[in-house]
Formats: C-alpha cells, structure tokens, sequence
C-alpha cells in the first residue's frame, strides 16, 4: 500500500509541477498578477507530494519490502539500518526521487525566500524550476519506477554494492545533488531573464547566492567523493579523472566562473550576456553528466545500472533543456546590451580572466571526456584519455590561473594600476619563492610539487594580504579589529575561499611527492618506507554483520618508538559475492599512513603501504572553500535581499 | 555595411553558436544510443587487435585429469559454427562468477572451448567437478603462450569466433547476466 502511494505521490508531483511549468508564466507574459501568484503555492505542493514520495521509498527501504523491485535489488535484511535507507538513494530510480526532492525543495525555497524578487520574475523562475521536475518526473515514473512491484515475493534482497556500503558515500550523493539542483535555479533564473529581456545589477545580486550555494554543495560533494575513493578503493589515489569524475567537476568549473562573473553583472552591469550562458551551461554540464553516467555510453569504474532506454529519455530532456535555452538564448541575447567598459587591469578585468582561464580548463576536461566517445564513434579508434592528458593541459592552465586568483582581490573596480598591487603582494611572492626553493632543494625532482607549495603558498599569502589590506592592518593597526569586525561577510568569503584552494594545493603537492611500496611479508617482518617501519604482527578471521574478513595488524614503528597500530581488511561480502579492500589510514596531518593487504600466499601477506605526505589537506581545503563560500551567503547583502530595482541601478561601490 | 552593423551581425552570429554545438553534440550521443541497442558501438569492450582477423591457431595439449577432449588447429580454423573460447583458472575467483553464465550458454548448445590458464591440471578438474562442466573441449595453456599470442588482459576473458574463425567480439572479465543478453546474445544471432 505505502509504495503505492508513493507512486501515486510522483504522479500528483507531475500533475501539479505542469502546471507550475505553464500557469506562472503565462500570468507573468499577461502580467496577470492572480495567475503568477499560483506560483508559490504550486511549488510548496510539488514539494510536499515529492517528499511523500520519498518517504515511501524510504519506508520501503527500512521494513526491507520485498515485493518492491527496487528493494529486492538493491537492499537486505541483514544490512545496517543507515545503509538500507542510504540504499534508498544508492541506485538509480531512488536517486533520481532524490534528485526531483532537492528541485523541488529549491522550488520552495525560490518561493518562500523570494518574495522580495520583483512578482514576473519570480513566476517566470518557477516556471522553467517546474518545467524541469516535470521533465524529471517524467523520466523517473515513465522509465525508472522506484517503486515497481515483484510477485511472488523475493525471500531476501539481492545486497547492495558492497563497495557503496560506506558512510562517506552514503552521503555523497546527496551533496553532490545540492549543488547540481542549485545549478538548475541559475539555469532558472537565466531563462527568466531572457524571456523578460533584462538583466541588471540586481539579476545579478538574485543569482549570485544561488550560484554560492550550488557551488559550496558541488565542492563538498566532490571533497567526499574523492576522499571515498582514496580510503575505499585502496588505491591510493584521491582524482583519477575518470569520466565520472570529471562530469561532475564540469558544472564545478562552470559553476565556479558563474559566481565570479555575477559579481561583475552586479557591480558593474557588464558580462550579462556572458552570466548568462555561464548559468545555462552550468547546469547543462549537470544534465550532461547525469546522461553521461545513466545511459551507460561511456566507460567507467563508477556505474549505475544503466540501459540505453533510459540514456534516450534523458537525452531528449537534455536536449529539450540545452536546445530551448541556447535558442532562445540565441534570439534574446543579442538585446542584452553591455554597459560597462572597461580597463583590463581592474578587478573586473581580473575576473574576465578567471573566467576565462576556467572556461577554458572546463573545455580541456570537456574535450578530453568526449573525445574517447566521438573517436570510437566516428573514427572508430579505441582511445582512453588519462592523467598524463589533463596533467600536461590543465596544469598549465592553472599557473595563471592561480597568479591571477591572489591578485585580482587586491585590484580596485574600473581601474587599478598594476604597481601598488605588487607592492602588497611582495611578501607572498617571496615566501612561494622560498617554498619553492625549499622543496626543490630538499627533494630534488620532479620539479611539479615544488611549483605546487610555492603556488599553495602564494594563494594563503595572498589572501591574508587582500584582509591585512581590508582592514590597513599595517597602516593604521590600532583599528584593524575594528575594521575587521565591520569587513564585509562576502570580503572575508572570498579570502577564505581562495586561502582554502592554497589549503587544497598544499595537499595536492604532498601527494606528488608520495611514496608507496609492495612486498610480501612474513608475520613479524618489517617493510621500511618514509622513514617509518612498518611490521606486520598477525593476520587472522573478522565477521561483521554481512561479512567476513580477513585482518592484518600493521605496527607502524618510528625510531623504534610505536606510531599507530593500522588493521587493514579484505572484506568478503557473500551475498554479493565481491570483495573490497579496506585500507587502514592513521593521519598525523602532516602525512598518511596507507596500509591495503593484498593477498596471502604461503604465509606470506601482500602488504601496499603509502606515505602520503600532507593528503589530508587535499579534503580540509575543499572543506575550507566550501566554508568560504558559506561565509558569503551570509553576508548582509544576501540576507537582506537585493533592494528595489530601481535603485540597484546606482552601482555601489565595495 | 558599416563597421558596428557588421560587427553586430558577427555577434548574432556567434549568439547560435552555443546551440549548433550543443547539437551536434546531442546528434553524436543519440548515434551512440542507437549504436549500443543494434550493438555497433560498445564502450566497455576493450580494444583487441584480433577482431575481424582469424583467431591465433593453438596447439596445446588436453587437460588429462578432467577427462575431456582438447581441440587442436583445425577446430579454431573453421568452427562451422560460432564458437567461444574461454580463458579460465582454478585460481581467479571472478571465473566462479562467471561461471553459471558459461553453464547456461552450454546448455543452449553454445560450444565453448575452454583454454586453462597458468593452471595445475588437478585444481583444474576439481574446479569442474565441484561447479559442473560447460567446455566440449579443454586444453592447458601452462606457460600462458596462448594468452600472449591472444593479448590476454586476465582471466577470465572471452573471444567470440565467427563460422570462419574469425574474431568477432572480446570480453575481458567475468560475463554476467547482463553481458549475455545485452551483447553476447545479439552477436550470436548475428552469427549463427
């Protein structure tokens, strides 16, 4: 009975989210005021019928409902209460009514946090937010029914991925769709600014939480995905560019150029027309990799159960989004004409740069995902696109990109001379010099990780010199508290932000300089590797509550003293009938240590064992960017609304 | 045309340029749906250099122990029919997995010729005995000559040969349910 509901809660989601698609925009075309208040309303019932949805596939997830299809696939009685309702989610109809709830709560949130938008727009926003869940809707009951029945009933589910059973993924997925559903309000609001033909200083304003938002989610998102992969996989690597990854750092890079330039459409009135196609894509990059990952077309380790059926519902969907927007993009944009010019060497000079630099990174990630595809396709040529490919092109890319980041907080709007913001950043250009020379001296080659402290460096510098500069904490010190108080939330957002890439960079550099060994090893054996021994003192049986082990003891010893005792796993789940490994980390901060046991062969172990120096910095720093972006949101500006638009016309200077 | 017309026409231009790569993009995927259902474009397949060229001729020796017969030059030369060959181990646990799939394609009346991979004879008939046996022919490829003349990427992997012998489709990996009926049955309609 409760699955049922639910189905029939989808279905009322797709009744009532059409006539969200069609009722507020025709109001807003007649500006009929009665019609656009419907919006609202609509979007708050779009979201109370997607949430009963949801819950139904939870409950039916939780009581272990086997004449559920879905729960018979993806779920078991013996699995732990968090993972049956994270199985929820974990396959691809349950994440797609995940996916239309988080629309839907953006949906709500336009609504009920929108009031102070002027009323057509607010209506035209909600329109295209419910053409694309009815779009959504559509895909999931016509062909991903969650809640599809069996009959006669399983005696049990069939597990999930073992590999999925994890806390880190159980949420991994739910971020990552914040921040590809905040892309989908951009998008929203990008097409209502074209269908009303005006975009000023407070459309900008408008988006630019949205774009915050979406984009603090996508990089926590991310930060946990990557973090997954290095303590699940065992493989001792945090980015292995893998097409799935790559599909959701696109909207990411998208994403991340979208809330730079609002910030040049809000104070300066310029690169409307250029925020506008960045918010269009960015969501069109989201859309691509939710086809990319569900229709099966490419080849990858991250797999939903996918079937080309399916690959072609959400191509039409990705179509009817991408298509109708460019067009009507193509035909409006045109109207939107800048009013801003101005000097290369100015703030907004120096965000046209990051933008570009980031658009073209994107494009290179872009390129080197589809190519594999369309060269198979139309050369008919197997090829795979690996590290070596976006290392030698992406790399290059960020060098600027990274020199750009410090300095364009420190250069005034309209126009700045370059000298006095050389003179602020002298000190931080020396330190990345010393880091560099310090780690090139003391490890010698490769000569990459070294460039990579010294840019890690530069960036945390930077940002401390763009506050000490904010607040003249060296000009006049006796108010710099004082002034630092009154700073502006999105100023320190923006520095933090910024230091949390260094943070990041620092981790990404440790990890180029990262160690790793294999060696079959006796019980009481010791392997040396950075400057650590590592002994390995029993191997022995583990059951947990759906599997069995096996288990080493690893004494990790320095100068004889004992640092940490690491257990590594292979774990046997036999009702899925696949193994994983589970490495053991023990993290100083200064580095990781990384056992992985392999497998034993006449009494020996297989024991991989990394030092990875500095890797958690990698996950801190996208934790810090993300809390950046947070401190933005709630910045007064946020908070308060946008004023009047009227007034907003007065570019305010900050 | 004046300057600032001709430049605004450029810019119109340029405007529709974000849509005809989105299409041509979205033309390029739907060929590739396409191309997954009549299975003409595969992405997980991996490369072999063998396809559509005739299968590498093998002479090795049967496997004694579990009593089946081997198959010598001629039987990859001209299979008559479409035919497997099986690349398997006693030792790789992915090959249990796959196992029940080899089984049902045997009573299909799929033949399949099994080569044993850098196996010991002994491990090898008791693998059989205990999961059942779906190899009309068996040989014992010891040194893992054939598996370098094959390019093999592991155990177990799959080559499917035409009438003729000649290599039509690798799988590298157990084959799962899926393998079969999203790819391997289509190819041997095609082939039969």
């Amino acid at each position: 009975m409760i699955p049922e509901l639910g189905h029939f809660a989808l279905a009322l989601a797709l009744a009532l989210s059409l006539v969200q698609a069609v009722l507020p925009l025709w109001g807003a075309q007649r500006g009929d005021g009665r019609l656009m208040a419907a919006g609202p309303g609509l979007a708050l019932g779009v979201l109370i019928a997607v949430s009963a949805a949801f819950a139904a596939l939870l409950w039916s997830f939780a009581v272990n409902d086997t004449t559920v299809s879905n729960v018979v696939q993806n779920s078991h009685s013996a699995k732990p209460m968090l993972y049956k309702l994270a199985g929820a989610w974990g396959n691809h109809e349950g994440s797609m009514v995940l996916w239309v709830l988080i629309l839907a709560l953006c949906g709500a949130a336009v609504a009920v946090f929108g009031r102070g938008l002027p009323g057509a727009l607010r209506a035209r926003v909600l329109a295209v937010l419910g053409m694309i869940a009815a779009g959504f809707l559509a895909f999931v009951l016509a062909t991903s029914n969650p809640f599809m029945r069996v009959w006669p009933p399983a005696a049990d589910g069939q597990g999930l991925n073992p590999v999925l059973q994890d806390p880190g993924l159980a949420f991994h997925p739910p971020l990552l769709y914040l921040g590809y559903v905040g892309t989908a309000v951009t998008f929203a609001f990008a097409v209502a600014a074209l269908i009303e033909g005006r975009v000023d200083a407070a459309w900008g304003r408008w988006v630019r939480p949205w774009a915050l938002a979406s984009w603090a989610f996508l990089t926590l998102g991310i930060a946990l995905g990557s973090w997954w992969a290095y303590y699940e996989l065992g493989w001792g690597g945090y980015w292995f560019w893998d097409p799935v990854e790559n599909a959701s750092l696109l909207p990411w890079l998208a994403g991340c150029a979208l809330l730079h330039s609002a910030i040049v459409v809000e104070k300066r009135e310029a690169l409307k027309t250029w925020s506008i196609l960045l918010a269009i894509l960015a969501f069109s990059m989201s859309l691509l990799g939710t086809f990319l990952v569900r229709s099966g077309v490419l080849n990858s380790v991250h797999a939903f159960a996918n079937d080309p059926e399916r690959g072609v519902f959400i191509l039409a969907l990705l179509v009817a989004v991408m298509g109708g927007a460019f067009a009507l993009f193509a035909w409006r944009a045109p109207a939107l004409s800048p009013t801003g010019v101005f000097a290369p060497i100015s703030r907004e000079g120096a965000l046209v740069l990051n933008n570009l630099l980031l658009c073209t990174i994107a494009a290179v990630v872009l390129v080197g995902t589809l190519y594999p595809m369309f060269a198979d396709l139309i050369l008919k040529a197997k090829i795979s696109v690996g590290p070596p490919f976006y290392q030698a092109t992406v790399f290059p890319l960020a060098l600027p990109l990274i020199l750009a980041m410090a300095a364009g907080p420190l250069m005034a709007w309209k126009r700045a001379k370059p000298w006095p913001v050389l003179q602020r950043l002298w000190w931080a250009a020396v330190g990345a010099l010393i880091a560099v020379m310090v780690v090139w001296l003391v490890q010698g080659q490769p000569v990459l990780p070294a460039l990579g402290f010294g840019a890690a460096v530069w960036l945390i510098l930077g940002a401390a010199a763009d506050i000490a500069e904010r607040i003249a904490l060296f000009s006049r010190p006796q108010a710099a508290l004082a002034r630092a108080r009154g700073l502006p939330r999105a100023a320190w957002g923006g520095a933090v932000a910024h230091a949390g890439f260094g943070v990041m960079l620092f981790g990404i550099a440790g990890m180029g300089l990262a160690t790793e060994k294999l060696a079959a090893v006796r019980i009481g054996e010791t392997v040396s590797l950075g400057g650590y021994e590592w002994r390995l003192d029993d191997v022995r049986d583990a059951v947990g509550p759906n599997w069995t082990s096996r288990r080493a003891t690893v004494t990790v010893l320095r100068d004889g003293r004992t640092v940490t005792v690491l257990e590594p796993e292979k774990r046997n789940f036999p009702i899925a009938r696949q193994s994983t490994t589970e490495a053991a980390i023990h993290t100083t901060w200064v580095s990781d240590l990384y056992v992985v046991m392999g497998e034993e062969e006449n009494g020996r172990a297989a024991l991989r064992v990394h030092h990875n120096p500095l890797a958690p910095w990698i996950w801190l720093g996208g934790a810090v960017m993300a809390l950046g972006a947070g401190l933005s949101l709630t910045d007064r500006r946020a908070r308060v609304g946008a004023p009047a638009r009227r007034t907003a016309a007065k570019v305010v200077e900050a | 045309m004046s300057e600032a017309k001709r430049s605004s026409v450029s810019r119109r231009a340029l405007m529709w340029a974000p849509l005809g790569l989105a299409a041509a993009g979205g033309l390029g995927f739907w060929a590739m749906l396409r191309g997954m259902q009549d299975g003409s474009y595969d992405p997980r397949g991996v490369p072999s250099a063998l396809i559509g060229k005739p299968a590498p001729r093998l002479a090795l020796p049967a496997v004694a122990e579990t009593g089946l017969p081997g198959f010598g030059e001629a039987a990859l030369a001209s299979p008559g029919a479409p035919v497997l060959v099986n690349f398997w181990a006693s030792w790789c646990v992915p090959c249990v997995v796959e196992h029940p799939q080899l089984m049902a394609l045997q009573k299909r009346g799929v033949r399949i010729l099994g080569v044993n991979y850098k196996d010991k004879p002994a491990d090898a008939a008791k693998f059989l005995t205990r999961y059942g046996n779906p190899f009309s022919a068996l040989v014992a490829d010891a040194e893992g000559r054939a598996g370098i003349e094959y390019g093999l990427y592991g155990v177990p992997e799959t080559y499917l040969l035409d009438r003729d012998g000649v290599v039509r489709w690798r799988w590298a990996g157990p084959l799962t349910p899926d393998t079969l009926s999203a790819e391997l049955d289509i190819l041997l309609r095609r082939h039969a």
